[in-house]
């Protein structure tokens, strides 16, 4: 069997293959190789085919079949075995595997060895990838090399504690006593790996952040000594001596320092030297400068400190270097909400920030320009956001939006200047602002009630040019329908459009493809609306929507065009419209809570609750001819006469007075009465028991005579049997009859009654509306 | 630091030193979406980054991009200082390291990362120490090349 390939000359023959099916080929061959080698257990060249199999593995090829290979390399005694085998368990090895468990004992094995990078390797992947269980079992050994005088295996064991700590909390104190004497030594490795050691046991533990702080004179004292040393070729970046280091002991000083009077002002001094004296034309002093701001920030310095250390922020925002710019920005918006007015004296520089090239700062320099909106800068900082709103990515628009508007509501100067700021995001960011947007932004406007005209005509104005953004056709579409008739009536101050140009205008944006389903609905309910306040006629627009395929729209078409047709000399009567101006309010109301998904069933809720409204409000108001007749026939019938107060109705609040005030329901004519009296069934509170009496007051008797009741939809009707089917003349006696009403959904009910019966030898047939009854009897 | 990504231009994957326990199949996912993302930006951007939960500092060397996901409180600016650190240790390692190197070479890239991070933290910040220990290990590599 000749000796497999070299690592090296594998990887020189993959790169050669032109395309990856030829790859595919070579690592399958190769691999087969390998396989066959590993399972002749040949220990010369395990270490070779494990390296190739690594190779392969990262090309993206599977390798799992090495994984018990590696265990054997780990614990060969050959250097190179054990260095290729435990790079192999960390690479292929995972802790959800159980295969791993079987290195513990490797592991333990090679932490005592005696050659300390035997040693190394072991601390190296227990701190690397040990699972809780491995850590359990080797904790000890590890504990007993952060004792050791090597400073070699010392540092790695330190790091080695850290992950076990990570990964078995409850160990942290078996490792206390061996911290002893960790800051005392000069070697930085030592020395580093201590204080991140020193850190993790702070930050997870009360107890332990309390013992450590007593070590803040020794902490300061060796940040002093990096500081002020001279040139140390070891451990020097561009002139600062151990950067690394410097930085570890901030962050440690930062915890220890927290909430801690006592130990920040033991480092006071010590920050402001390194604030003040580190050298900045390179990344590296800077990035000790930034981690000195972020510990002056946190912990409790004077205000000296504190402004010293925003002022380092704001000379990071000048900087050319954008990564400076970028932690800048970060930590002043950490800092924004605790030192307001000295972040504000860098406003200027950060609203510039608005304009760089890169998503990261821009997304960061809008978040703090918005956290420094206040009463005072408003106009000036709006009209930079708007302009960043213009011109940004779609991935800040929805944002951006969102803040503005909130904004915009926290200290808008004028109203009118609040309106001109929600246009102006609607027409520049409009397909982007969030659902709830439209339902807030018509609440705003019907609360402005002196800039109605105003915005209706902007509004208009901007249908006109555009009518791609939905959000913004919605809003116009509603306001119009509102407000129509100050758009066309001359109270706007530009040349105001004629009845018809705005008809055509909502009608367009019923055919056309841009509106949605939603917009539709919002148009439709305009054009509507405009055909009370409006001469023109909108009925043919609303009924061509009577067959149109979305059902919604079917819907609504269906429904009002019968509102139409009964309340055609209602158009005029400005006081009685007064239900129209119910609607936007009550439309508000509707569209909370904000858990209703999609805006359509949203819509359509509001819709069918404004109609409802009008169905009563009709009902109760219009009498004498002008009662709704929803159950087929065209016959207007004059009847019911009721004791109904003639008061108008007026907005929302009225309605359930009048509903109070209704009595029995009678009809009366030609002679004929009849009364309806009610009584609930007892098993079922649902049915209604209606019992009618009918009665003649005149000299003959009628005769064949015959009721007949019909209700809508959601009701059930059960008519019995007569009393008889002659009505004495002169009230000499009564036919009754019951009628058993059932009422599930507990709906206002309404019922249409005929009459048919024979006087003086002529039939005489009627028919009857009946819709005031009272709510005892439904309910 | 979570981990530790080089690759080329071209997305390949150079090196993958991982610090937190996660499986095969999910490196695979996090490197090529990682990866993917990276290679979108544009050469002016900042080398930090927000993907996923994670903070992400990168810097491209010559053809190799290196790049690290970071913790929340761990400090962007020291990280470019950690990975500069790392391509001097090899630069010093292989003379003039470029990426071939590092292609032919992978083990020893990653024997070199291990010297110079533990756990995911900077166990040595002596360059020549570090420089210093791989030299000695190297010595003990058993006398006839065997890899």
């Amino acid at each position: 069997m000749p000796a497999p390939i070299r690592l090296r000359e594998l990887i020189r023959t993959i790169r050669t293959a032109r395309t990856q099916a030829e790859e595919r080929e070579m690592i399958q061959k190769e691999c087969a190789a390998i396989r066959s080698s590993f399972r002749e257990e040949d220990n010369t060249y395990r270490c070779r085919n494990v390296a190739k199999l690594l190779y392969m593995h990262m090309l993206g090829y599977p390798a799992h079949f090495g994984q018990l290979e590696c265990l054997k390399l780990i614990a060969s005694q050959k250097f190179t075995d054990k260095r290729i085998g435990y790079l192999g368990a960390m690479l292929l090895l995972d802790e959800r595997q159980d295969v791993h468990l079987l290195m513990t004992n490797c592991i333990k094995n090679d932490l005592n060895h005696s050659t300390q990078y035997v040693q190394g390797l072991a601390l190296c992947t227990l701190g690397c990838m040990g699972s809780s269980e491995m850590c359990r079992d080797l904790a000890g050994e590890v504990e007993k090399l952060l004792k050791t005088s090597n400073s070699y295996l010392r540092k790695k064991a330190a790091l080695c504690a850290v992950h076990v700590i990570r990964k078995v909390p409850e160990l942290m104190e078996m490792f206390l006593p061996a911290t002893k004497n960790l800051l005392s030594e000069k070697n930085h490795g030592v020395l580093h790996t201590s204080v991140v050691l020193l850190t993790e046991m702070c930050e997870r533990s009360p107890d332990m952040l309390l013992h450590f702080r007593k070590l803040v004179p020794q902490l300061v004292r060796i940040l002093k000594n990096l500081i002020m040393s001279g040139y140390s070729p070891e451990h020097d970046v561009s002139g600062i001596s151990d950067p690394f280091l410097q930085v570890r002991i901030l962050r440690l000083l930062r915890i220890l320092g927290r909430s801690d009077d006592d130990s920040s002002e033991a480092m006071n001094d010590i920050l402001a030297q390194v604030a003040t004296n580190t050298e900045t034309s390179k990344n590296v002093g800077n990035a000790i400068l930034y981690e000195t701001v972020l510990t002056i920030m946190d912990i409790k310095s004077e205000s000296g400190l504190r402004v010293l250390a925003i002022n380092i922020l704001g000379r990071f925002l000048l900087n050319n270097d954008k990564n400076i710019r970028y932690v800048a920005l970060t930590s002043l918006l950490k800092t924004v909400q605790t030192d307001h007015n000295a972040v504000q004296r860098h406003r200027s520089t950060i609203v510039d920030c608005l304009k760089d090239l890169d998503v990261s700062i821009k997304r960061r320099a809008m978040e703090l320009s918005f956290a420094l909106v206040n009463g005072n800068n408003i106009r000036g900082m709006m009209k930079e956001l708007l302009y960043f709103l213009d011109s940004c990515d779609p991935e800040f628009k929805a944002d951006c939006a969102s803040g503005v508007f909130l904004a915009a509501e926290k200290y808008a100067p004028s109203k009118r200047w609040h309106i001109d700021t929600i246009m102006r995001v609607l027409t520049t960011a409009g397909s982007y602002v969030r659902d709830d947007s439209v339902p807030n932004l018509i609440q705003l406007i019907t609360n402005s009630v002196e800039m109605h005209a105003y915005t209706v005509q902007r509004l208009y104005k901007a249908l006109l040019d555009d009518i791609s953004q939905q959000p913004l056709v919605q809003v116009s579409s509603w306001c119009i329908g509102e407000y129509g008739d100050l758009l066309v009536s001359g109270q706007c101050e530009e040349e105001e459009p004629i009845q018809d140009e705005v008809l055509d205008v909502l009608e367009g944006l019923l055919v056309s493809n841009l509106s949605t389903p939603v917009t539709r609905g919002y148009s439709l309910t305009a054009i509507m609306k405009l055909s009370t306040r409006f001469s023109s006629d909108a009925n043919s627009v609303v009924s061509i929507y009577g067959s149109s395929i979305d059902v919604e729209l079917q819907q609504r078409a269906v429904e009002y065009n019968a509102l139409f047709k009964k309340y055609d000399h209602m158009r005029f009567y400005s006081e009685h419209c007064c239900f129209v101006q119910i609607l936007p309010a009550l439309q508000v109301q509707s569209t909370h809570p904000p858990c209703f998904t999609g805006s359509i069933y949203t819509s359509s809720l509001f819709y069918r609750f404004n109609l409802h409204v009008l169905y009563y409000l009709v009902s109760l108001l219009f009498q004498a001819n002008d009662l709704l007749d929803l159950l087929g026939g065209n016959d207007v019938v004059p009847v019911i006469q009721t004791t109904l107060p003639t008061k108008p109705a007026s907005a929302g609040g009225e309605l359930l007075d009048l509903l109070g005030d209704l009595s029995l329901s009678t009809y009366s004519k030609n002679g004929l009465k009849i009364e309806f009296t009610f009584e609930r069934a007892n098993p079922n509170p649902n049915i209604a028991v209606i019992t009618i009496h009918a009665t003649n007051t005149t000299e003959a008797d009628m005769t064949e005579f015959v009721f007949q009741a019909a209700v809508p939809k959601t009701f059930q009707l059960q008519l019995l049997s007569p009393s008889s089917n002659i009505v004495p003349a002169l009230n000499q006696g009564s036919v009754t009859q019951v009628i058993r009403v059932l009422n599930p959904q507990k709906q206002q009910l309404r019922m249409r009654v005929k009459l048919t019966y024979t006087h003086k030898g002529s039939p005489i047939q009627d028919l009857a509306e009946v819709n005031n009854f009272p709510p005892q009897s439904w309910q | 630091m979570q981990f530790m990504l080089l690759f080329s231009r071209q997305g390949k994957l150079r090196l993958q030193k991982w610090y937190v326990p996660l499986s095969d199949k999910e490196r695979k996912k996090i490197s090529r979406d990682l990866v993917q993302t990276i290679l979108a930006r544009k050469p002016k951007m900042c080398s930090f980054l927000e993907w996923r939960d994670l903070k992400i500092v990168y810097k491209r060397y010559a053809s190799l991009y290196f790049c690290c996901a970071v913790e929340d409180q761990d400090n962007e600016l020291i990280t470019l200082e950690i990975i500069h650190r790392y391509v001097e240790l090899l630069d010093k390692y292989f003379g003039s390291v470029c990426e071939l190197d590092i292609i032919f070479n992978f083990e020893k890239a990653y024997f070199i990362l291990d010297e110079f991070l533990l756990g995911g933290e900077a166990q040595e910040t002596s360059k020549k120490n570090v420089l210093k220990a791989i030299e000695q290990a190297d010595l003990l590599q058993e006398v006839y090349e065997m890899v």
